[in-house]
């Protein structure tokens, strides 16, 4: 393995490189012509000032906070949702069967096909978005929170009973956390689908959001500024991905492998 | 010693059973009587696979014999052995739990404040020897030190009965010397009803009052009990070189080599060949 700066000076040319190659590519003719018609690539110069002038002029921030909010919603309902029913289904073996197939059914779904609907049922503004991105993660939580449950290892079950424990206080003291720490290790997973719920609701249709802003620019060919939602959205969820990292560190100490995770 | 008092553990013509996959009856254990007095260290020695463990599970309530009686204290026993404190095999510590809480959770579930249950699950640790490691989880300790923990979780709810299916099997030869030296002067202290269940003849007289020895599965009986005439308080690494301890461990293995060897030739599947 190479040492820190240098593993970090090598990524960070790993940019240079491909912005440089890109900014020539769509301003420097090669044999009188331009290889990437800037009409369809822009440039990165371009990007950068919408990006700035967005910032500048604070139009990202109502965006950026109507995506956040509604990820946020998202996670929240399809999380609480899905541990409740999938600790449900894994406790009641009975239930579980009956609803399985459509379970399956449901979760075979491609998301996508329900926007119209939940546009349809909750109008333009953020529970159609939410709605969507609930439908994402339940399946996510309910299938480790499910999985969970029933991987208690038997002589962890047997302890707990040979220890005394009572059904409620296996629940609680054997079966929930386990069933907790599948769900933390598919929190990369739940939170990334919340996102992109929300952005592809918005896409489909409303008056704010990351995806509505990449969408009315591309409605009139504005590829700059579509780039430059994108580039904004990927920091975003990167700046997620770093918090539910850092929770993740806290909530999961007692693993041998923190990090390990189950898509 | 009063010795009135009723047998700890009481197995009476015990025939455990188990219906396989394709619906055939495997009989794993047959017929087992076997009393562990109170205060008595009992060891049962087997080959792998004869239902050593099948033996332990009935008399801790987790397994229903087919046929025959489970007395515990001369009371018949119903559902799981709430007198006796299991030790398992495998990992059987709460992996999201430090080894304080491990420790203490036999206290708060039966209702004690938790400051109190904290307060002398530390004083287990400490005399398990892992006083400095009580904010440890237990992927974070080795596997000698998890056994204590569990050791620690076992005895802080003071169980009468004292049930270990292979406790020590998994650790190195060193490991296990000191795990049975703590066992036994943890066990000096307030003389418990043992049964310890191990493959290993030596480990097993050296700790035990008793060695009863099992034949080869399926349909396993009791063969053989020995008392060991070694004094106590032992220590298990200098209790091995006496005169007492070879006797005894010739005249036993005379009768467990054999059914080692069955015991081998069914769990491989190839025809035996005695060393």
């Amino acid at each position: 393995m190479m040492s820190r700066p240098v593993l970090l000076l090598c990524q960070l040319m790993v940019a240079v490189v491909a912005l440089a190659l890109w900014q020539f590519l769509t301003t420097v003719p090669i044999f009188g012509r331009v290889l990437l018609p800037p009409f369809f690539f822009s440039n990165p110069v371009d990007v950068a000032s919408q990006i700035v002038d967005w910032f500048v002029r604070g139009v990202i921030w109502k965006h950026l906070l109507i995506t956040l909010l509604e990820s946020v919603l998202a996670f929240t309902i399809g999380s609480v949702a899905g541990i409740v029913v999938g600790f449900w289904f894994a406790r009641q073996p009975r239930v579980a069967a009956v609803f399985d197939p459509y379970i399956k059914m449901a979760n075979a779904l491609p998301r996508v096909v329900l926007a119209p609907i939940f546009a349809l049922w909750l109008g333009l503004g953020i529970w159609s978005k939410v709605a969507l991105g609930v439908t994402l993660v339940f399946f996510i939580v309910f299938f480790n929170v499910y999985q969970g449950v029933k991987e208690v290892s038997p002589t962890v079950l047997a302890n707990g009973r040979m220890l005394g424990m009572s059904e409620r206080q296996l629940t609680r003291h054997v079966y929930w956390p386990s069933a907790l720490s599948w769900m933390f290790s598919s929190l990369h997973t739940s939170v990334g689908f919340a996102v992109v719920g929300a952005v592809v609701g918005e896409y489909l249709g409303s008056a704010a959001g990351l995806g509505y802003l990449i969408q009315q620019a591309e409605g009139i060919f504005d590829v700059a500024a579509v780039f430059a939602g994108m580039f904004v959205l990927s920091a975003f969820v990167i700046l997620i991905d770093l918090l539910v990292t850092f929770v993740e560190r806290r909530l999961l100490v007692w693993r041998p492998d923190g990090a390990g995770g189950h898509g | 010693m009063d010795t009135r008092k009723p047998a700890a553990v009481a197995l009476d013509d015990a025939t455990v059973a188990f219906r396989l996959a394709d619906n055939r009856v495997y009989t794993a254990v047959e017929q087992a009587s076997l009393t562990v007095e109170h205060g008595e260290f009992v060891a049962i020695v087997g080959p792998t696979g004869c239902g050593k463990s099948t033996l332990l599970n009935v008399a801790a309530g987790l397994l229903k014999p087919a046929s025959g009686a489970v007395r515990i204290f001369d009371q018949p026993l119903t559902g799981l052995n709430k007198d006796a404190g299991y030790l398992f095999q495998a990992d059987a510590l709460f992996p999201w739990k430090t080894a304080l809480d491990n420790v203490a959770i036999g206290l708060e579930i039966k209702g004690a404040p938790r400051a109190q249950a904290l307060e002398r699950a530390q004083g287990w640790l400490t005399s398990v020897g892992l006083g400095a490691f009580a904010g440890r989880y237990p992927h974070m300790l080795s596997g000698g030190q998890r056994k204590r923990v569990g050791l620690a979780q076992v005895l802080i709810r003071d169980p009468k009965i004292l049930l270990m299916d292979e406790p020590f099997g998994p650790l190195d030869a060193q490991t296990r010397q000191i795990m049975g030296n703590l066992l036994l002067e943890l066990w000096n202290a307030d003389r418990k009803a043992v049964l310890f269940v191990t493959h290993d003849l030596e480990e097993a007289i050296a700790l035990a009052d008793r060695v009863v020895i099992m034949s080869a599965g399926p349909g396993a009986r009791i063969i053989g009990d020995w008392r060991v005439p070694l004094a106590r308080p032992r220590d298990i690494s200098e209790v091995r070189m006496e005169k007492e301890f070879h006797a005894l461990h010739r005249e036993i293995w005379s009768v467990l080599k054999d059914e080692v060897m069955k015991g081998y030739a069914q769990s491989s599947q190839a025809p035996a060949e005695v060393a």
